[in-house]
């Protein structure tokens, strides 16, 4: 059954969740220094929100004068110097300082003490120390930009990044830094996960969204320190010649990339596992019901993170590696896609027969299913070693990880952003701009990417500034897409600043949901609970039992 | 158990764990290290035997007795701690750093003696690796003397929480442990 509009637009509140008197909200307080030195969950979580964005808004724009560049074969704006430099600053921004903090230092910020009963987290001040080491880091990596970028692609595989006359030092010590802030708000999580779940609050009663960011902090507390260290040697080496991977001193550059995708692969599940954990709350909530399994949820969020460690391999089938070792990391990285594929049968299946309720955030959450198993189905072709070797470096692999990437994290993002606007700032969006920008995200993202898997696998390579006129044809249909889609992300950021102070006031649960951080008053107050925690009766996901 | 009780008892729980993980991410740090030397070693067995002849046995095994000694003093340190012995614990303390210090001298006449013999890094990857990884450690017994530091202080003129103490002797037994690694294979891998 579904019905249109949502109850949000109608503003019609089930009676057992009526609103409760309006108290004291955590936005109360609009002093400057409540914004410089918060020790509040969520005024760090709103502030790694905007900081993400602005840097989405960076690398978008990045992405844009990219594609535009592609409009023609020849070189047109871009001499291919600068189109490497703009690729790489691309990469470097999207995927340290937009999507790896966004989702779990962000949304998880400002909602895993609201679902787990706390009334902070673990480490208030070690949380505001992980938003400064991350400006730091960002101004690092700006600062390179700043000077000249570097022009080694995000990768920074050796020999290249250790000779490169590009800045590449200040980026790789950027990403240093903003591997410690990821490493302080993982430890964070994982203690805050641990020991402050409220009374009766079990592992298996916590939404689902915090298992999803348990199992990225895993990641990032055990990945993030190896890539910090080979990218410390890389900037040793680029500055000061020790020449660690250099052949003729008796090192390896392949042993770079060893170390390089031992964090880079799992950092792809960093980045997709918070958005999965997103469309779990949403899924659950616009049906109205129960997960078809919470336990496999839940298990096989860390089933990704923990099979994700054993599958770098498969970026590297061309780089020289052994039949048997091809074959055992294509193997290992399609066991992924068996944990991937529980999770969309069982967000379907919760899907089927439920009461939905459609709303922008179940849109994007639509559109993810659909993307997230495009990317996922193209990934275990990739993970084929005898197909890779076809389509390696080419814009089959660069749509591949675009539908994992930015159909997958980006419209989980999007979709986090709308639904839980309202708990946020205590104010609605604009419920008909949301169904139009969810939309056209969808088709300017499809536009875009799925021209790249035709032209990767007719064999146009990556990160190129011009390519043969046959190609033409499919690059221009990308390009247009690429102004559909940039269009289609401004459009929810300028009613959702609009809305931030003239929204309609949101009720304290607009969207009927069962889960537990609704059940705090919208907005939430400073420090979310009283001082003796909640209680909560039935579950995050009962929708069969009255709330009491 | 009343709720003043259980909110200590979680905090100081949750104290101890975050210094646990933390110290998984540190092991992590170096485990990239490690795995770059073995990766050199299996390719290039001569050049890591070789090298290992030339580093300095006598120093290196005297700094293993050092680190070994300093970690004893800090687990002294947290058992007087424990024992409300405050004043004792911050001397052990001191003698911890006392012997960081000593270590950091120890290295450095090594590092000196290399240096000007012309072993410096840059050259074969064996000796880069040598002064990549003792030259982290270093740094971390260099923070691990500055926490014990503040920690001696605190214990002497305030106050200081048990698993306080602990979480940094944690931290130092760290640095000791990833020595212990350190050691044979630089050192004692000579033929």
């Amino acid at each position: 059954v579904i019905e249109t509009p949502p109850s949000a637009a109608s503003g019609s509140v089930p009676a057992a969740i009526a609103p409760a008197p309006i108290g004291p909200s955590w936005l109360d307080d609009r002093s400057l220094r409540s914004w410089l030195a918060p020790t509040d969950h969520k005024r760090i979580g709103v502030l790694f929100l905007v900081g993400t964005t602005v840097f989405l808004l960076l690398g978008g724009v990045f992405a844009l004068l990219l594609r535009a560049e592609l409009l023609t074969p020849e070189t047109d704006f871009l001499p291919p110097d600068q189109y490497n430099r703009l690729f790489t600053m691309h990469g470097v921004i999207m995927v340290w300082l937009f999507m790896i903090p966004a989702i779990p230092s962000g949304f998880g910020n400002f909602l895993v003490p609201l679902m787990i009963g706390a009334h902070d987290v673990a480490f208030p001040r070690i949380n505001l120390a992980s938003w400064y080491v991350y400006v730091l880091g960002g101004v690092l990596v700006l600062g390179g930009l700043f000077l000249g970028a570097a022009d080694t692609g995000w990768t920074f595989y050796t020999p290249y990044s250790t000779t490169s006359p590009s800045q590449v030092a200040p980026v790789v010590i950027g990403i240093f830094v903003l591997g410690i802030s990821s490493i302080l708000s993982g430890i964070n999580f994982i203690v805050t996960t641990h020991t402050l779940r409220a009374e009766g609050v079990t592992w298996f009663r916590i939404p689902l969204f915090v298992w999803t960011i348990y199992g990225t902090a895993l990641i990032q507390v055990a990945a993030t320190p190896v890539l910090a260290m080979a990218l410390a040697l890389v900037g040793v080496d680029h500055v000061l010649g020790w020449g660690v991977f250099d052949p003729s001193r008796g090192g390896d550059p392949i042993l770079f990339q060893h170390l390089f995708w031992f964090y880079s692969h799992p950092a792809v599940y960093i980045m997709v596992l918070p958005g999965m954990g997103v469309v779990s709350e949403v899924v659950c909530t616009f049906a109205h019901r129960n997960p078809t399994s919470y336990t496999l949820l839940a298990v096989s969020s860390l089933g990704i993170a923990g099979v994700g460690f054993l599958t770098w391999g498969h970026h590297m089938f061309v780089s020289g590696m052994s039949a048997f070792d091809a074959g055992a990391f294509g193997a290992l990285s399609m066991l992924v896609s068996i944990f991937s594929a529980i999770k969309v049968f069982t967000w379907t299946g919760t899907l089927w027969r439920g009461n939905i309720v459609v709303a922008t955030p179940l849109l994007y959450v639509l559109a993810f299913l659909y993307l997230f198993m495009f990317g996922g189905m193209t990934g275990v072709a990739v993970a084929t070693s005898s197909l890779d070797v076809h389509w390696h470096d080419t814009y089959f692999v660069v749509a591949h990880f675009h539908f994992i990437m930015v159909g997958g994290t980006l419209t989980a993002f999007l979709a986090a952003a709308h639904y839980w606007f309202p708990k946020i700032t205590g104010r609605m969006y604009p419920e008909r701009w949301g169904l139009v920008a969810a939309s056209l995200v969808f088709a300017g993202f499809n536009l875009t990417f799925v021209p790249q898997f035709l032209l990767g696998n007719a064999g146009m390579p990556r990160r190129y500034a011009t390519y043969p006129a046959e190609f033409q044809g499919l690059n221009v249909v990308s390009t247009v897409g690429s102004w559909v889609l940039g269009l289609a992300v401004v459009v929810p950021l300028v009613y959702l600043t609009w809305s931030m102070f003239r929204g309609r006031p949101a009720p304290p649960n607009p969207w009927g949901s069962r889960s537990f951080e609704w059940r705090s008053p919208t907005p939430p107050p400073p420090t979310n609970f009283p001082p003796e925690g909640p209680r909560w009766a039935i579950g995050p996901y009962d929708y069969d039992r009255e709330l009491t | 158990m009343n709720g003043a009780v259980t909110a200590e008892a979680r905090r100081i729980h949750a104290s101890r764990l975050g210094m646990w993980v933390f110290l998984g991410s540190e092991l992590l740090l170096f485990a990239g290290l490690f795995a770059v030397y073995a990766g050199y070693r299996a390719r290039l067995p001569r050049m890591f035997v070789e090298g290992s002849a030339a580093t300095d046995l006598v120093l290196g095994s005297a700094n293993t007795g050092v680190l070994l000694t300093s970690s004893l003093l800090a687990v002294l340190a947290v058992h007087a701690r424990r024992t409300r012995h405050p004043r004792r614990a911050s001397q052990l303390l001191a003698g911890t750093t006392a012997l960081g210090t000593l270590f950091l001298v120890l290295k450095a006449v090594e590092y000196h003696a290399h240096l000007t013999g012309g072993l410096g890094p840059g050259g074969p990857v064996f000796w880069t690796l040598y002064y990549a990884m003792t030259g982290l450690h270093a740094l971390h017994v260099l923070a691990g003397m500055v926490i014990l530091g503040v920690l001696a202080w605190q214990l002497r003129y305030r106050e200081l929480e048990a698993h306080v103490l602990e979480n940094g002797a944690n931290y130092w037994h760290l640095v000791d442990l990833v020595w212990l690694f350190l050691w044979p294979l630089f050192y004692l891998g000579r033929r």
